[in-house]
């Protein structure tokens, strides 16, 4: 049987400033909280293609499982989790923004 | 040192000039990503977690006061205001914006400098020992052959395309600090009967599948040396593995042939290329030994040293781990530690560079060098200048007296920038670092190598670490392998797992106990952390590292 399909956001690199961003329902955001989450798999699937499709602004886009527990989606995996924060040597990357 | 030529300016200007061009017509439309990957990599520019990510090259690890300048204005202007310096001597820059970087290489070719073939399935930036042309071992300076090698090899029509990238370091020293026998071919320059010669090492590698390279050939006169690398480069081209992935590198090509099949190979391609191999390179190399002529030391007092020496503990424990003996008298052989405790492995500050190739200037012939262990060298210093030196260093950080020691860690990006990362490395050389400075150990535990590596690809050369950490993704969460007993001179081995691994919280208490048992282990102070493992083997090691395994056993 396949496995059951697990809520999900679209999120890419930048093209021009390389960082991660997230598809939201009308563009992209730099904040996982303001990414939509996929919950139907056909979706996703189209949210991707639509995701690639847009190679002006997007490199690299894939599907990445998120919680939902909360109100805002947060990151299951701890390498979705440093891509949403920045690298933990130096207070750079998104979490320099929010300082 | 060597100097662009008119062919090389002309030729670094083309290159940035096309990929300028290839970067507007990414960005307009005309390139998709897939088209313009390879281009990109061609260029040294890779795009990791965070952003993209530069690497540029300093072949054999060479820079001049003026390079090095350039090098902290490009991270002033471009990027975060630092760089990381790498296992292969490259520097990374980790925050440029895609628009910037054609601007960055044009910068970068002002002094001399590229990313060329930093990326991409070719010959990479060649390697050599750090204290080349200074060590008091030395045979002959790398240099120059590494030079000649890096022009042989750049562009090379047949070398674009290789089955996977392909790494090339040189000893001139018969300690090998640059650790040749874990390249695809490791050069260690030799003396028979009064002829400078080399012996060719093929089919190391670290990543996946540690080996330790074979010798192909024991002395290859200088004037057969690039035939003889163009042939074994073009045997791996055909022969080496282009179906998977894991098994493409030279090791996994002389590991499944076997050496001697290779070298049969190898001597009928010889046979067939020789020939055209005219001389031209041996002129071309009589002219960059010149360009490497060594520096008009000078004779001086050393009485400012001396007293200094004796007056000073904070200058006197400095002096005593972090110089090497020059090869002429009164000089030494400076290593400036990136790895000050807490601090970023490798990093250092644009503040920090423009320190560095300043002091280079003043004091040190205008020469400096960037070890594979992330260090920066300032290679012919007097001694009486060392008193100095070591306050200017003090003043921006850069005076940790720690080389060789526990906290002078060599560690890769890790998950921190890394795209192929599985955990992080950074954390756990800071976190180990801090540990053993508030313990103050460090110096009572003398010579110990730690090298971590963020995933199994190993540039954080662990597999050759007395201690070698690996960080993986078990099950959704940063685990730590340890293997002990590796080794990355001329006494090349692959450290051995010590078993199950550890989270992030348990790695550092971990290597605390390990380093407390080897104290407990040791004859005697002498006997360093690699001597006790190999006069007793895996299990007291291991008991150090599992006490609990232990106490089930009882």
């Amino acid at each position: 049987m396949a496995k059951p399909f697990t809520p999900k956001v679209v999120t890419a690199n930048a093209l021009l400033e390389g960082d991660v961003i997230y598809q939201t329902a009308t563009g992209w955001t730099r904040k996982l909280e303001e990414a939509e989450v996929l919950t139907d798999e056909a979706d996703a699937d189209l949210r991707l293609i639509d995701a690639i499709q847009q190679a002006d602004l997007t490199v690299g886009a894939y599907l990445a499982d998120v919680d939902t527990s909360s109100v805002a989606p947060k990151p299951t995996h701890f390498r979705e989790a440093f891509r949403a924060k920045g690298p933990s040597n130096y207070t750079h990357g998104k979490q320099e923004e929010v300082q | 040192m060597y100097s662009y030529t008119e062919f090389d300016d002309a030729f670094i200007a083309e290159r940035n000039a096309q990929f300028r061009g290839q970067v507007e017509r990414r960005i307009d439309g005309s390139l998709t990503e897939d088209e313009f990957k390879p281009l990109r990599l061609m260029n040294g520019l890779y795009l990791q977690l965070h952003a993209y990510m530069l690497r540029v090259a300093i072949p054999y690890g060479t820079l001049s006061s003026r390079q090095m300048h350039k090098l902290a204005d490009i991270a002033a202007k471009w990027d975060k205001g630092y760089g990381h310096f790498t296992t292969r001597q490259n520097i990374q820059y980790n925050w440029p914006q895609l628009r910037d970087v054609p601007d960055m290489l044009d910068a970068l070719a002002e002094v001399n400098m590229h990313a060329i073939q930093t990326s991409g399935n070719t010959i990479r930036n060649v390697t050599a020992d750090h204290f080349a042309g200074a060590a008091a071992d030395e045979i002959a300076d790398p240099r120059p052959v590494a030079e000649l090698i890096r022009q042989w090899s750049t562009d090379h029509p047949e070398f674009q395309f290789l089955p996977r990238k392909f790494k090339v370091a040189v000893s001139g020293a018969p300690h090998d600090r640059a650790v040749i026998k874990a390249h695809d071919i490791g050069l260690q320059i030799v003396e028979k009967d009064g002829e400078i010669g080399y012996q060719v090492i093929v089919g190391g590698g670290l990543g996946r599948t540690p080996m330790i390279g074979k010798v192909l050939y024991e002395f290859v006169s200088s004037e057969d040396l690039l035939p003889t690398l163009e042939a074994i480069v073009s045997v791996y081209n055909l022969l080496g593995r282009r179906d998977n992935k894991y098994k493409a590198r030279i090791k996994i090509t002389v590991h499944e042939n076997g050496i001697d099949d290779i070298r049969a190979r190898v001597d009928a391609r010889y046979a067939l290329i020789r020939p055209q191999f005219t001389g031209v390179d041996q002129q071309m190399l009589s002219r960059i030994e010149a360009d490497f002529a060594s520096p008009t030391f000078k004779t001086a007092p050393i009485d400012t040293f001396t007293a200094a020496y004796n007056s000073d503990p904070v200058f006197k424990s400095w002096a005593d781990t972090n110089l090497t003996d020059h090869r002429e008298d009164g000089y030494a052989i400076v290593s400036i530690s990136l790895k000050a405790h807490g601090e970023t492995p490798g990093d250092a500050t644009a503040e920090q560079m423009h320190r560095m190739a300043e002091l280079a200037a003043e004091y040190g012939h205008d020469e400096l060098r960037i070890s594979h262990e992330q260090n920066v060298i300032l290679p012919h210093v007097h001694r009486s200048d060392l008193p100095a030196l070591h306050a200017s260093l003090k003043q921006v950080g850069l005076a940790t007296a720690n080389i060789g020691l526990i906290s002078d860690i060599i560690a890769c990006p890790g998950m921190d920038y890394c795209a192929l990362a599985t955990a992080r490395s950074i954390p756990i050389a800071q976190e180990i670092a801090t540990r053993f400075d508030e313990l103050k150990l460090e110096h009572d535990v003398g010579p110990l190598k730690i090298k971590i590596s963020g995933c199994i690809n190993a540039c954080g050369h662990h597999h050759v670490g007395h201690i070698g950490i690996l960080g993986l993704d078990r099950a959704g969460v940063e685990n730590y392998q340890v293997t002990l007993g590796g080794d990355g001179t001329e006494n090349a081995a692959i450290g051995e797992r010590a078993g199950p691994g550890f989270s992030a919280d348990e790695i550092i208490p971990a290597i605390e106990r390990l380093v407390i048992g080897y104290l407990d282990l040791r004859t005697d102070a002498s006997e360093s952390f690699l001597q006790a493992y190999r006069r007793l083997g895996l299990a007291p090691f291991k008991a150090a590292l599992y006490p609990e395994a232990q106490a089930n056993a009882a």
